[in-house]
C-alpha cells in the first residue's frame, strides 16, 4: 500500500511540476492582450480613487466599444508616460505642466473636460483658526501657528496647485532652509498622505473627490471650502502620433470625442457620493 | 483591535460572498505569482546547482552576488523593467507593459535570486554527501545536477514556496509595470494598496487576510508532502 | 568494454597530501585479475585514501595509478562506501541509475538491475524507498549496485561496519559470491574474521605506508613487519565500536 500511494506521489509531483510549467508557458505564450479595441490612459490617483473611473468607464464602452485602461500616478507621472509613449490618452489637472507638454509636442490638443475643487482638510480642533472661505488667508494662519501641514511633495497636479497657493500668501514652506519642521513632505499619492494627516492631525489641501471617498479620516474635517481659486481643471489629451507612431490615434480621439459630447460631460456629471456631485462638466466646443 | 477583528469578518464575508471580482484579483495573483516562481525556478534552480557543484574562475563573486541579490528593493526591479518595456525603452516594442506578463517579468527577476540562492546552498550541501558517491559511478559534477535537484525536490519545495510567496507579496515593481489596472492588472497586493489610498483601511486589511490563507494553504499542502516525504523517503 | 585489458592494476609511489597531512606515503602495489585483498591497519593508517587513490576519487599527490599499464581512469571497477549514498528513490532505481550513467539502456537496464537485487536477497524490497532501508540492507543495495555495473575490480570500504551479526552476514555472503563470479577485491575491514574468510592477501598499512603484504595465513601466524605484530596484539589504536560478527 505504502509503494502504491509513493508511487502516485511521486508521480503526481512530476505530473505537477509539468503541468504547472506548461501552464506557465500557456500563460506567457498566450497573448494577455487578445483584443486590440483598448486603450491605456494615463491619469491622476484623484479621478481613480474617487472612484469616477469606475463610474465613467462602463459608460465609455457602452457608447464607444473601447475598453479603457487607466494607470493612475501623480499628474507629473501621468505626463511622463505620455511622453514615453506608453499611454494614448492623458487625463490630468496641471494647466502649467499641460501646457509645456504641448509646447514639446508630445500632445495633440488639450481638451478642458471638467473640474472638481480643492479643499483644505485638517484637526475639527483647528488650532490654526484657518477655516473659512479664503485657501491664501489659512495657509498664512498654519504657517504662523506652525501647525503641522501634510504635503504630497510628489509632483503631481495636487501638489502644484498646493505650491502655486503657498507663493501666493507668500511663504514658500517648501524652499525654506533649513525647512520648516511643520511642514511634512509625504512624498505620495493623496489617499496615503491624508492617512498620513488623519494620523497625525496634520492639515492638507486635498481634491474633494478623494476627500469624499476617503475613510479613514479619524479627527479630520473640511475647513476651507468655496475659494475660486480652489478650482482645478482638468485636461485631457491625445499622445502625439507624430512622435509615438504606436499610439492608438483612432481609439484615443473617439474616446476623447465621446467624453467632451454631452452624454460623457451627462456622465460626468452624474458621478455622486452621498448625494454630492464631485466633478463639474465644463467643456465648451470652441474651446 | 476592533479595526482587526471587523476585517477578519469583513475578509470572511467577502470569500463567502463570492464576489466575482474579488475572486478575479486573487486568481490573477495567484497566476502571475505562480508562473514567476516556475520561471524562476526553471532557470534558478539549474543556475543555483551549477554554481554549487562547479569550480570556476569568479565563483566567489557569483554566490556573493547572487546572496547580495536577495536584498534586491522591488521598486528597483520594477523601473528597470518598465524602463526596458517602455515604449521608449528597447523591449517597448514588444508592447507588453501594464500587462499580466509585465508583471510575470519583474516577479521572475525578483525570486530568481531567491531561487538560485537557496538552491545553491542546498545543492552544495548535498553534493559535500553525494560527491564521491556519484563520481564512483561515473557522474560528472554537471550530470550531478539534474539528480541532485531531483533527489532534493522535497527540500527544494520549501524554494519554491519562497519564491512564490515573494511574487506574491510583491507590491512596489507590480504597481509600476502592471500599473494596477482594474481588471487587466489589479492583484491582490495592488488592490490592497488602492484601498489603503483611499482610506478603506478594514477592506484593505481584509483583502490581506485573504491572500494570507491562499499563502498559507499553499504553505500548508507543501509542509504535508515534505512530512509525508520524510516518512516514505527517509 | 569487458575486453579493453585492466590488469595489472600498478600503485607507482603513491603519495597523497591532504591539507598539510600525509594520508598515504610511497605506496607501491600490483593487484592482479581475481585478486581478494584486506587492507588492515590501525586508524589513521590511510586505508580508505588507499583506496580512494585506486578508485580514481582521489588525484595522488605524488606517483600514479596505472590500469594496464594506462594512466587513464578504468571503468569496469566500483567502490562501495562505508556509508553508502542512496538516492531518494526505489532500491531498483538506484541501481538502474547507475546503469544509466554507465550507458546501459532499455530492457537490459532494467534486467541487470533486477539481477542485481535478486543476488544479493532484495527483490521484496525492491520497489520500496532506498534511504528507508536499514544499514545492512543499505549495504546489500549498495553491493548490487555497484556488482550490476560488471566490474572485474571492486573497491569495499568498511564493508560490515556498524552492522548487526546477522546483516554482517548476509554482506560477507554477497562478497563471496562476487568474487566467486571473477571480480577481484580489495577490502579495508576493521573484522578480522571478515578478512580472513574473504580475503587471500593482507596488506598491511601503517602510518600511511605499507609494511608488509602477506598471504592471509601467514599474516595471522606469523605476521613479517613488527607494527602488524603490534596490531595483531591489539597494542595499537583501532576503532573497536563495531565488534567481530563473531563476538557477538
Amino acid at each position: 500500500m505504502e509503494q502504491v500511494v509513493a508511487r502516485a506521489l511521486s508521480r503526481l509531483s512530476f505530473a505537477w511540476i509539468a503541468a504547472s510549467v506548461v501552464a506557465a508557458v500557456l500563460l506567457a505564450s498566450s497573448p494577455s492582450t487578445p483584443a486590440q479595441d483598448f486603450i491605456t490612459v494615463a491619469s491622476t490617483t484623484s479621478t481613480e480613487q474617487s472612484g469616477l473611473f469606475k463610474h465613467l468607464l462602463p459608460e465609455a464602452r457602452k457608447a464607444t466599444g473601447i475598453e479603457v485602461r487607466v494607470v493612475a500616478v501623480g499628474t507629473g507621472q501621468a505626463l511622463d508616460m505620455g511622453r514615453r509613449g506608453d499611454a494614448d490618452v492623458v487625463f490630468v489637472h496641471d494647466l502649467v505642466a499641460e501646457e509645456r507638454f504641448l509646447a514639446e509636442g508630445w500632445g495633440v490638443k488639450r481638451y478642458p473636460v471638467m473640474y472638481n475643487d480643492f479643499v483644505i482638510v485638517g484637526p475639527k480642533s483647528d488650532p490654526a483658526g484657518a477655516k473659512g472661505n479664503d485657501v491664501i488667508a489659512a495657509l498664512k494662519k498654519i504657517a504662523a501657528a506652525q501647525a503641522p501641514f501634510a504635503s504630497r511633495a510628489d509632483n503631481s497636479g495636487t501638489h502644484a496647485a498646493e505650491l502655486r497657493y503657498w507663493k501666493m500668501a507668500g511663504i514658500e514652506p517648501a524652499r525654506m532652509n533649513p525647512k520648516a519642521a511643520w511642514y511634512r513632505e509625504t512624498g505620495s499619492g493623496m489617499g496615503p498622505t491624508l492617512n498620513t494627516a488623519s494620523g497625525m492631525n496634520a492639515y492638507a489641501l486635498a481634491d474633494r473627490g478623494t476627500w469624499l471617498s476617503f475613510k479613514n479620516r479619524g479627527e479630520l474635517v473640511i475647513l476651507v471650502e468655496g475659494d475660486t481659486k480652489l478650482f482645478n481643471q482638468y485636461g485631457v489629451m491625445l499622445v502625439n502620433p507624430a512622435k509615438h507612431p504606436h499610439v492608438k490615434k483612432e481609439l484615443g480621439q473617439k474616446f476623447i470625442d465621446w467624453i467632451v459630447s454631452p452624454a460623457g460631460q451627462a456622465t460626468i456629471a452624474a458621478y455622486k457620493i452621498e448625494g454630492e456631485q464631485l466633478f463639474f462638466p465644463n467643456y465648451k466646443p470652441q474651446g | 483591535m476592533h479595526d482587526i477583528l471587523s476585517s477578519f469578518a469583513l475578509a470572511l464575508s467577502l470569500i463567502a460572498g463570492g464576489d466575482a471580482e474579488l475572486w478575479r484579483i486573487v486568481a490573477l495573483s495567484l497566476e502571475v505569482s505562480l508562473a514567476s516562481a516556475v520561471f524562476a525556478c526553471a532557470l534558478g534552480l539549474p543556475l543555483g546547482g551549477l554554481v554549487a557543484v562547479r569550480e570556476f574562475p569568479g565563483r566567489r563573486v557569483v554566490i556573493v552576488a547572487l546572496n547580495a541579490l536577495l536584498g534586491l528593493p522591488s521598486v528597483v526591479v520594477g523601473l528597470v523593467v518598465y524602463l526596458l518595456l517602455s515604449r521608449a525603452g528597447p523591449l517597448g516594442s514588444l508592447g507588453i507593459l501594464f500587462t499580466p506578463r509585465a508583471i510575470v517579468l519583474a516577479q521572475t527577476l525578483l525570486v530568481l535570486p531567491i531561487v538560485a540562492a537557496l538552491a545553491r546552498q542546498f545543492v552544495e550541501d548535498a553534493w559535500h554527501e553525494y560527491r564521491e558517491q556519484l563520481t564512483s559511478l561515473g557522474v560528472s559534477a554537471v550530470r550531478a545536477v539534474p539528480t541532485l535537484l531531483w533527489d532534493l525536490r522535497y527540500s527544494l519545495l520549501t524554494v519554491v514556496l519562497a519564491g512564490f510567496g515573494r511574487a506574491a507579496s510583491e507590491v512596489g515593481a507590480v504597481m509600476i509595470v502592471g500599473g494596477n489596472i482594474d481588471g487587466v492588472t489589479r492583484v491582490m497586493t495592488t488592490a490592497i494598496a488602492l484601498e489603503t489610498s483611499k482610506g478603506d483601511l478594514p477592506l484593505a486589511l481584509g483583502l490581506g487576510v485573504i491572500l494570507l490563507s491562499m499563502v498559507l494553504a499553499l504553505n500548508a499542502a507543501a509542509y504535508a508532502i515534505r512530512e509525508w516525504s520524510a516518512r516514505h523517503h527517509g | 568494454m569487458a575486453s579493453a585489458p585492466l590488469f595489472p592494476l600498478e600503485a607507482r609511489g603513491l603519495t597523497v597530501v591532504l591539507g598539510g597531512h600525509t594520508a598515504i606515503e610511497r605506496i607501491d602495489f600490483v593487484l592482479d585479475a581475481g585478486a581478494r585483498i584486506a587492507v588492515l591497519g590501525p586508524n589513521g593508517a590511510g586505508k580508505s585514501v588507499l583506496l580512494r587513490v585506486l578508485h580514481g576519487l582521489i588525484a595522488p599527490s605524488a606517483g600514479e595509478v596505472l590500469w594496464a599499464g594506462s594512466a587513464a581512469r578504468a571503468r569496469d571497477q566500483a567502490m562501495v562506501f562505508q556509508r553508502p549514498v542512496m538516492l531518494r528513490r526505489s532500491a531498483l532505481a538506484n541501481v538502474e541509475f547507475a546503469l544509466a550513467m554507465n550507458g546501459v539502456r532499455g530492457p537490459e537496464r532494467r534486467a541487470r538491475a533486477r539481477d542485481a537485487i535478486e543476488r544479493v536477497g532484495l527483490s521484496s524490497l525492491a520497489a520500496r524507498s532506498a534511504r528507508v532501508l536499514s544499514g545492512g540492507e543499505q549495504q546489500r543495495l549498495a553491493l548490487a549496485r555497484a556488482w550490476s555495473l560488471r566490474p572485474r575490480v571492486i573497491f569495499l570500504d568498511e564493508p560490515t561496519a556498524s552492522l548487526d551479526p546477522a546483516a554482517a552476514s548476509e554482506v560477507e555472503r554477497v562478497i563471496g559470491e562476487i568474487h566467486a563470479a571473477g571480480t577481484a577485491i580489495v577490502m579495508t575491514t576493521h573484522h578480522l574474521g571478515l578478512a580472513r574468510r574473504v580475503a587471500d592477501e593482507i596488506v598491511f598499512l601503517h602510518e600511511g605506508r605499507l609494511t608488509e603484504r602477506t598471504a592471509v595465513e601467514r599474516f595471522f601466524n606469523a605476521p613479517q613487519s613488527p607494527e602488524a605484530a603490534r596490531f595483531l596484539k591489539g597494542e595499537l589504536p583501532w576503532n573497536k565500536s563495531s565488534p567481530e560478527p563473531s563476538a557477538d
